[in-house]
C-alpha cells in the first residue's frame, strides 16, 4: 500500500497520524483496513472516487460557490411577480435571526430535557397555528403542503372508511400529482367541475358526483387561480350531508383577514407554513400543516407528531412530549398510519417567531394590504387593451390570472420581453388550463408597492405594442 | 378475623398485596421449584432462607411517594403485613394465617379477598405458581402484577425485577388512563420438568399493568397498543378465511382477537374449530377434531405460548400429532404480536408434539403474521 | 441536592440554562408590535376596504389571539428557548445513534443565507438561475459517483421520502410490466430502517420482515423462505442499525433478482463506507442517501432534511419531475418524462441542503471522504472498546467483531442488576450536558442504547462521553435514585407525562391546555 500524504482536515479531528495510531492500538487492530474485514473483496471499491479536486480552504469554497451563485439574478434585483406555491413575502430579521441559532440548527432529536427548548419553541408554533385557525390540534410540521393535503386526505379516507376523494377543478397541478402518487393504490381520486366565468367550484357538478363513497371534499382557499371560494361553507355542508368531510387547505398568511375554514365547516384544515418567515430558497423552503378539532377519532389519524405541555414533578415548571404516544385507533380498510420523518420542524420555529412578531395586528394588516394590492394590481392591468383579467367579479387574494389571447401573444413571449426590462412575469399556466388560453398567474404580496405595479404596467403596456 | 377496610375513599387509590412467603426457596438450592410441602422441607434443610420479603421492600420503596394517597390491604405477617410495615406503610390486614406454613389455599382466600375489597391493583410476590394460585382463585378481575421472586418466572405477568414492579405499580395507579396488556399465565408441572419435560402449561390471561415507554423521540410512529395490534392481525387473517375451509384456533390473546373479529366466542386456554361463517366446535377435544376432519379441509392457526416460544407444545393435547397429520404442514399458520418474537431474544419457535419424526417435518423457517399485511419469516426448531 | 463526586477523570459540573420561561402566551402585552407592515396609503385610497367586501361569513370576526410583544421580547423568548436545547454544536452528540450527527460547517450555513439562493423564486426564467441549476447537477454527478448509479433525483425532503420514492418507482416499473398485481410484497429485515417498511406500506405493500440468524446477520435462507413470484422489491439497510455489514449483501440481491424482483439499498448509514463500498457493484436497482446525516446538512430539530434517490438507467424514466439536465451549454430542467412517478413534493427539493451537501463535498473530495469513512468506523470502535469497559453494558451480535460505524448496545444486565432502565441512563446523560437515542420501536435488543460517533468528535470527546456513561453506570449499583429521579441539572425536572396519553387532559395547544384547565 503505498504511503498516502496524511489528509488532515477541519471537519476531522482525530485525522492526525498520531492519534490515529494511539486509538487503533486500544481498537487492538493496526489498521482500518481491518475493520472492513466483513465486506467481501469484490464490493470493494479499489479505486479512489471520481469527484473533483477539493477546495480545502475555507477561501477558496467561499469564492468557488460565491461564483456560482452569483450568475443567479434574484427577485431583489429583479421585480417578480411570481407565485403558484412560493411565495415573496418579507422575512424579518428575527426569524433568521432564531433559525440561525446552533443549538436550533443543529438538534436533532433529544429529550423534553436537554432539548426542552425545541419542544416548547414547538408546542408554541402549533398552538398560534391553533389561534389563527381555531382549532386545538396542529401537528408538527410535515415536509410541505401537498405532503399536508395528501396526508389530510388519507387521515380523512381512514376516519370514514372510504375511498374517494373529489378536489376541486382549479387545484394547483403539482399537488394534485402529488396526492394521486400518495393516495395511490388505495384511494380514487377525481376533480370536479368549476364554472368557466368566476374560477368557483360548480355545485351541481359536486352534488352529483358525491355519494356514500366520498371520504372526504377537497378544496384550497383561495385556489391554485387566486379566488377566494365563496361557496365554500355550501361545499361543507353538501360534504357532510353523505357523510364525507371537507378538507380545505390555506394558506396561513391570509386568516388575519379571511375566517378560518373551521369556521365555515371544515374538518381537516391544512396548507403551507412557508409565508411566515421562510425565504424561497428557489423553491426549497417548505412545511406543511394539519390541523383538526380535539377528538380522538382524528387525534388518533395523525402520523405526525403532536406536542403537548404537562406539569413536572416542580411546580410551575412546563414539560412537554408526545401526545396520543401510541395510536390506539386501526382503520381496517386505509392502510399503514404512513411515517413520521425529518420534516421541517426549523421553519416550524421559524412560523412560530413569524407569527409572535406580527401578532394579531399585523396579521390583519398583511392580509388587508394584500387584498388591497390585489384589487389594485387586477384593476389596473384589466385597463390595458388586450389584456382580460379572468374571474374578475370573484374576490382574489394575492393572486390571479391574466389572459393575453386578445393581443396576440404568447404568454411566453410576453414573459421574455418583460424579463429584458428585469421583470418576472406571472405564471404561465397555458399548459396546465388549456382552456384558459394564454393566460398567466400573476402574484402581488405586501413587498409590492403602488410605485411596483403602476410601473409594471407601464411596462407591459409598451411590451404589448 | 373479619376483613377491616374503610369505606372506599374518593381520593385514595386501593392496593392489594399478596407475598408468598416460600417463593423462590427452592431456586438457591437447586430444586427447580418450591411448590408442595415436601419440596419446601427439603429446601430447608438444604439451608434455603426466603429472600422474598427483601424483593417486596424494593418494589414498596418504589411506592413511598404515593404513601398519602394509597390505602393498602395486605395479609398478615409473612404474607405481606411484615414487609408493608417495614416499609413504613400503614396496612389494612385481612384474614389469618399459620406463619410458616402457609399454602395454596391462603393465596386463594388472600386473592378472594382483594377482589371483594376491589382493590385498584393486585401486587404479589412469588413465582408462576403465586400466579396461579391467584387466577385459579379470581380469574381476571383484577388488574395484577407480580414481583418477581420465584424461580419459574416464565409467566408474563411479572415486571422484570422488583423495583420495576413498584414503579409500574406507582406509574399505573397515578395515571389518569391507565392501560392494560393481557400476560399470559403460564407453569409447568414440576415433577416433569425435572425429569427433563419443560413444556409450559397456558392457564389463563391477567390484565397486567403497561409499561408507557418514556422515551419522546419517536422517528417513525410507534406501533398501536398491544389491542390494536392484535385487531391488525385478526384483520389481516380474516381477509384471507377461505369458504368451506375449517380453522382449528389455538390458544392466546392474539388469536382470541380473530374469534372477535369473527363475532364469536374463544375459549381462551383451548382449542376451537370455526369456518369463517360459524362456529362449529367450541373447546374441542382431539377426538372431536378427528371426527370433523373428516369432512373438512382445514387449517392450524397457533401462536408461541410462554415465554419460550412453543407453537406446539405437549400441553397442547388437543392439537395432536394426529390432527396435524391429517390437516398437513403446509397449514399451520402462526399470528403473533411483533414483541413476543422479539422477546425470545433470537431463540427460535418451538415444537414438541411428542412425535419426534414429526417435529422434525415442522423445523425451518415459517412465516408469521405480524399485523395488517405485515408478516415475518421465523425459524422454528425441535 | 447536591452529589458527591467521586474520584473519576473529570467530569464538567454542567448545567443547562434554565430560565423558567413561560410560554409565549404569558408574555403577551396588549398594543405592542413585533414588526411593522408597509403601508400603501394610495392603493388604499384607490380601492377601499376590500376586506368589508367579501362575504360576511368569510371575514375574519375576532383577531386571532396571537401574543402582541415587541420585537426585542420575541427574540429573548426564542434566544432563551434556544439556551435550553442542544446540538451538536454544543455537545458531544455521538449518542443519536443512525442519525449521524456530524458537524454542519458554518461557511456552509453562511453560503446558503446568501440573497443568491434566499431570494430565488423556484419559476424564474431559467437563465436566470444557471448557477443553482448547476449546483444542483453537479451534486447529482456527485452523488453517482459515490453510489455507482446512473441517475439522482433530489427532490426528497429526507431519508423517507426518498425511501418512499424509491418504492413509487418500484410500483410504476412493475405496472408498466403488467405486474402491478402480482408482485404486492416487499421484503425487508428487522435491522433495517423501520420507514423501509413504513414507506413500502404506505404505498400499498404487503411486508415481509426477516429476523437474523444468532450472530444478527440477516438470515439468508429466510430470504430464501421470504421470496416468490409476489416479490416486488427488497429494502435493505447496509450497514444495519447494529453498525454490522451483511456480507452476503450480494447473495441477497441475486436472490431477489432471480425471482424477478427489484432491490433498493438504503444508505442512511453511509457514513462508514463513502469511498469503500457501493451500491452498484452489490447490484442493486436503486439506493438512497439521507443528506443530513452522511452529508453532513443541519438536523434543524427535526428538518429540513433532503434525501437524495439513486436509480440505473432502467427505472429512470420514472423519476419525479423535473430532473436538472445539461445540454453542454445550458443548465435546465426537464419535465418532458412522460413515464414520470409525477410530483412528490413542490418545486425541485430542498435547495438549501442540496447546496450545503455540494459545499461539503467540494471541500472534502474523494481523499476526504475516504479519510470520513475511515475515521467514522475508527472512532466507532474505539469507542465501543471504552464502552464494552463499563460495567453491565454489552454489544449484541456478531460477538468479538468491529462494527462499521456505529453500534447498538443493551444495558440488560445493568438493569437486571439494579433496576435502572436504558431511558433513565438517557435522563441522567442530559445532567453531563449530553443525551443519548436507545433504538426504534417496538425495542428487539432490551434496553438499547445506539452510538455513532461519526468523524467529527475527537478522541477526547469520546473519553468524555465513555467516562459520563461509565459514571452513570457506576451509580446505577451504587445510588440508583440519582437517576431514577434525573435529571438535576437540566431545564426541568421529572416530567408527568400521565396527561398525554388521557384525551380529557392531553393539550397539542395552549388553546386546549386553558379550555381544560378551566373545566376542572
Amino acid at each position: 500500500m503505498k504511503q498516502k500524504k496524511p489528509f488532515i482536515h477541519p471537519y476531522i479531528p482525530n485525522s492526525a497520524p498520531s492519534m490515529k495510531e494511539e486509538m487503533l492500538k486500544v481498537v487492538g487492530t493496526s489498521s482500518i483496513e481491518d475493520i472492513y474485514a466483513d465486506i467481501p473483496e469484490n464490493l470493494r471499491l479499489r479505486r479512489s472516487l471520481n469527484l473533483p479536486e477539493p477546495l480545502l480552504s475555507e477561501y477558496e469554497l467561499v469564492r468557488h460557490i460565491e461564483g456560482l451563485l452569483s450568475k443567479n439574478k434574484t427577485t431583489r434585483e429583479y421585480l417578480s411577480f411570481l407565485g403558484a406555491g412560493c411565495y415573496q413575502h418579507h422575512v424579518p430579521a428575527v426569524c433568521d435571526e432564531i433559525n440561525s441559532r446552533s443549538e436550533f440548527l443543529t438538534a436533532y432529536a433529544g429529550e423534553p430535557y436537554e432539548d426542552h427548548g425545541r419542544f416548547q419553541a414547538l408546542f408554541e408554533y402549533e398552538s398560534m397555528m391553533g389561534e389563527l385557525l381555531n382549532m386545538e390540534v396542529v401537528n408538527v410540521p410535515t415536509y410541505d403542503g401537498y405532503q399536508a393535503a395528501a396526508t389530510a386526505l388519507r387521515m380523512a379516507a381512514r376516519i370514514t372508511s372510504r375511498q374517494q376523494i373529489l378536489t376541486a377543478g382549479t387545484i394547483h397541478p403539482d399537488r394534485f400529482s402529488k396526492i394521486l402518487d400518495y393516495s395511490r393504490p388505495d384511494l380514487i381520486v377525481e376533480q370536479l367541475p368549476y364554472h368557466r366565468s368566476s374560477g368557483l367550484l360548480d355545485l351541481d357538478g359536486l352534488s352529483q358526483r358525491i355519494s356514500d363513497r366520498t371520504a372526504a371534499v377537497f378544496i384550497e382557499n383561495p385556489s391554485y387561480l387566486g379566488c377566494i371560494e365563496t361557496q365554500a361553507d355550501q361545499i361543507a355542508s353538501i360534504a357532510h350531508a353523505h357523510g364525507a368531510l371537507c378538507v380545505v387547505s390555506v394558506d396561513p398568511i391570509t386568516l388575519g383577514v379571511i375566517n378560518p375554514p373551521v369556521e365555515y365547516g371544515a374538518d381537516i384544515v391544512c396548507g403551507e407554513i412557508q409565508s411566515l418567515g421562510v425565504h424561497m430558497y428557489y423553491g426549497g423552503g417548505n412545511g406543511g400543516f394539519i390541523a383538526t378539532r380535539d377528538e380522538e377519532k382524528f387525534v388518533m389519524e395523525f402520523p405526525s407528531r403532536l406536542f403537548g405541555v404537562a406539569s413536572t414533578v416542580v411546580e410551575g415548571e412546563y414539560g412537554f412530549g408526545d401526545v396520543a404516544y401510541e395510536r390506539t385507533s386501526f382503520a381496517l380498510r386505509e392502510e399503514g398510519k404512513e411515517w413520521v420523518g425529518t420534516a421541517a420542524a426549523l421553519w416550524g420555529i421559524t412560523a412560530g417567531v413569524y407569527l409572535a412578531l406580527m401578532g394579531p395586528q399585523g396579521m390583519r394588516e398583511i392580509g388587508a394590504g394584500i387584498l388591497q394590492r390585489t384589487r389594485y394590481a387586477m384593476k389596473k392591468i384589466a385597463q390595458i387593451p388586450g389584456v382580460k383579467v379572468m374571474f374578475d367579479q370573484s374576490h382574489h387574494f394575492r393572486e390571479f390570472l391574466v389572459n393575453f389571447d386578445d393581443t396576440g401573444k404568447k404568454v411566453s413571449n410576453v414573459n421574455k420581453a418583460l424579463l429584458e426590462h428585469g421583470i418576472f412575469g406571472g405564471k404561465d399556466v397555458s399548459q396546465d388550463f388549456p382552456d384558459l388560453g394564454q393566460s398567466a398567474l400573476y402574484c402581488v404580496t405586501e413587498v409590492h408597492t403602488q410605485a411596483d405595479i403602476d410601473g409594471f404596467v407601464s411596462v407591459l403596456k409598451e411590451v404589448l405594442q | 378475623m373479619q376483613p377491616y377496610f374503610p369505606e372506599r375513599s374518593s381520593s385514595k387509590k386501593r392496593l392489594g398485596l399478596i407475598v408468598n412467603p416460600v417463593a423462590g426457596l427452592g431456586g438457591r438450592v437447586g430444586l427447580k421449584g418450591s411448590d408442595g410441602a415436601e419440596i419446601q422441607r427439603k429446601a430447608r434443610l438444604l439451608g434455603a432462607v426466603p429472600e422474598v420479603e427483601e424483593r417486596v421492600l424494593r418494589a414498596l420503596e418504589a411506592l413511598l411517594p404515593m404513601k398519602g394517597d394509597l390505602d393498602l390491604l395486605t395479609c398478615p405477617g409473612e404474607m405481606g403485613e411484615r414487609a408493608a410495615r417495614r416499609c413504613g406503610f400503614e396496612p389494612f390486614v385481612t384474614g389469618s394465617i399459620t406463619p410458616g406454613a402457609t399454602t395454596a389455599a391462603d393465596t386463594h382466600r388472600a386473592a378472594q379477598s382483594m377482589a371483594d375489597a376491589q382493590v385498584d391493583l393486585l401486587l404479589f410476590a412469588g413465582g408462576d405458581g403465586t400466579a396461579r394460585d391467584i387466577y385459579a382463585a379470581i380469574g381476571a378481575v383484577l388488574p395484577a402484577l407480580g414481583i418477581p421472586a420465584g424461580v419459574k418466572i416464565h409467566s408474563a405477568v411479572f415486571a422484570i425485577n422488583p423495583r420495576s414492579a413498584g414503579e409500574l405499580a406507582l406509574e399505573y395507579l397515578k395515571s389518569r388512563a391507565p392501560r392494560f396488556r393481557e400476560a399470559e399465565v403460564v407453569d409447568l408441572d414440576e415433577d416433569a420438568y425435572r425429569v427433563g419435560d419443560g413444556s409450559t402449561c397456558l392457564y389463563g390471561y391477567l390484565r397486567v399493568p403497561f409499561r408507557r415507554n418514556l422515551v419522546q423521540n419517536q422517528k417513525v410512529p410507534t406501533p398501536g397498543s398491544e389491542a390494536v395490534q392484535a385487531q391488525a392481525v385478526a384483520a389481516d387473517f380474516v381477509e384471507s378465511m377461505q369458504k368451506g375451509w375449517l380453522y382449528i384456533l389455538g390458544p392466546g390473546t392474539t388469536i382470541r382477537a380473530i374469534a372477535q373479529l369473527l363475532g364469536m366466542p374463544k375459549t381462551l386456554v383451548g382449542v376451537d374449530a370455526v369456518s369463517c361463517e360459524e362456529m362449529i366446535a367450541l373447546d374441542a377435544s382431539e377426538h372431536q377434531l378427528l371426527e370433523l376432519l373428516e369432512h373438512w379441509p382445514a387449517k392450524i392457526v397457533v401462536t408461541p405460548i410462554g415465554g419460550q416460544g412453543f407453537l406446539l407444545g405437549r400441553g397442547n393435547q388437543q392439537i395432536s400429532p394426529r390432527v396435524i397429520h391429517k390437516v398437513g404442514k403446509g397449514n399451520i399458520l402462526v399470528v403473533s404480536l411483533i414483541q413476543k418474537l422479539n422477546a425470545l431474544r433470537g431463540r427460535p419457535l418451538l415444537v414438541d408434539t411428542g412425535d419426534p419424526v414429526l417435529d422434525k417435518t415442522l423445523t425451518g423457517y415459517i412465516s408469521v403474521t405480524t399485523g395488517h399485511h405485515e408478516k415475518v419469516i421465523y425459524q422454528v426448531r425441535s | 441536592m447536591s452529589q458527591p463526586i467521586r474520584s473519576k477523570p473529570a467530569l464538567r459540573r454542567f448545567h443547562q440554562a434554565r430560565w423558567d420561561e413561560p410560554v409565549i402566551f404569558e408574555l403577551s402585552q396588549p398594543g405592542q408590535r413585533g414588526i411593522l407592515i408597509p403601508e400603501e396609503a394610495g392603493i388604499e385610497n384607490e380601492v377601499g376596504d376590500v376586506v368589508a367586501s367579501l362575504p360576511a361569513y368569510l371575514q375574519r370576526k375576532a383577531p386571532a389571539r396571537l401574543p402582541e410583544m415587541s420585537q426585542l421580547h420575541v427574540l429573548r423568548h426564542y434566544d432563551r428557548l434556544s439556551q435550553e436545547n442542544l446540538g451538536v454544536d454544543l455537545n458531544i452528540d455521538v449518542g443519536q445513534g443512525t442519525c449521524t450527527m456530524k458537524y454542519s460547517p458554518k461557511v456552509n450555513d453562511q453560503l446558503v443565507r446568501s440573497s443568491k439562493l434566499a431570494d430565488l423564486h423556484p419559476l424564474q426564467d431559467e437563465t436566470t438561475v444557471q448557477g443553482i441549476l448547476k449546483v444542483m447537477y453537479r451534486l447529482e454527478q456527485f452523488l453517482k459517483e459515490i453510489s455507482g448509479m446512473d441517475r439522482f433525483t433530489l427532490q426528497a425532503g429526507s431519508g423517507s421520502v426518498a425511501i418512499y420514492t424509491n418504492v413509487s418507482m418500484i410500483r410504476a416499473y412493475h405496472a408498466r410490466r403488467g405486474e402491478a398485481g402480482n408482485r404486492d410484497e416487499v421484503i425487508t429485515t428487522i435491522f433495517s430502517h423501520p420507514s423501509n417498511a413504513a414507506c413500502a406500506k404506505t404505498a400499498g405493500y404487503k411486508i415481509i420482515t426477516l429476523y437474523p440468524d444468532e450472530d444478527g446477520y440477516p438470515d439468508l435462507e429466510a430470504l430464501k423462505a421470504a421470496v416468490s413470484e409476489r416479490t416486488a422489491a427488497l429494502l435493505i439497510t447496509n450497514p444495519e442499525d447494529t453498525g454490522i455489514f451483511n456480507p452476503k449483501i450480494e447473495e441477497f440481491v441475486r436472490i431477489v433478482h432471480l425471482a424477478g424482483g427489484l432491490c433498493s439499498y438504503d444508505q442512511a448509514n453511509a457514513n462508514g463506507i463513502l469511498g469503500v463500498t457501493r451500491a452498484r457493484e452489490a447490484g442493486f436497482d436503486l439506493c438512497h442517501f439521507n443528506l443530513h446525516k452522511t452529508f453532513s446538512t443541519p438536523h434543524g430539530c427535526g428538518g429540513p432534511g433532503a434525501g437524495a434517490s439513486g436509480v440505473t438507467n432502467e427505472l429512470a424514466p420514472f423519476l419525479p419531475v423535473p430532473t436538472v439536465e445539461y445540454d453542454g451549454v445550458r443548465y435546465y430542467l426537464d419535465y418532458n418524462r412522460p413515464q414520470s412517478i409525477g410530483k412528490i413534493r413542490p418545486f425541485y427539493g430542498v435547495v438549501p441542503n442540496l447546496l450545503r451537501a455540494y459545499a461539503w463535498i467540494m471541500s472534502l473530495g474523494a481523499d476526504g471522504l475516504r479519510e470520513v469513512a475511515e475515521i467514522a468506523v475508527l472512532n466507532n470502535n474505539y469507542l465501543m472498546k471504552k464502552v464494552l469497559e463499563i460495567r453491565g453494558v454489552s454489544a449484541p451480535y456478531a460477538q468479538g467483531k468491529h462494527r462499521i460505524e456505529q453500534v447498538r448496545y443493551s444495558w440488560e444486565k445493568l438493569t437486571e442488576e439494579t433496576g435502572v432502565h436504558s431511558e433513565e441512563i438517557g435522563y441522567r446523560a442530559a445532567d453531563f450536558g449530553t443525551h443519548y437515542w436507545t433504538s426504534h420501536h417496538p425495542y428487539i435488543v432490551p434496553e438499547p442504547m445506539t452510538l455513532e460517533p461519526t468523524e467529527s468528535y475527537s478522541k477526547a470527546d469520546l473519553d468524555e462521553y465513555a467516562a459520563i456513561l461509565a459514571h452513570i453506570a457506576d451509580e446505577a449499583y451504587t445510588q440508583p435514585e440519582t437517576i431514577h429521579t434525573a435529571p438535576h441539572n437540566s431545564t426541568v425536572h421529572r416530567i408527568e407525562h400521565e396527561t398525554f396519553d388521557d384525551p380529557q387532559a392531553w393539550a397539542v395547544t395552549w388553546r386546549a391546555y386553558l379550555r381544560k384547565a378551566a373545566q376542572k
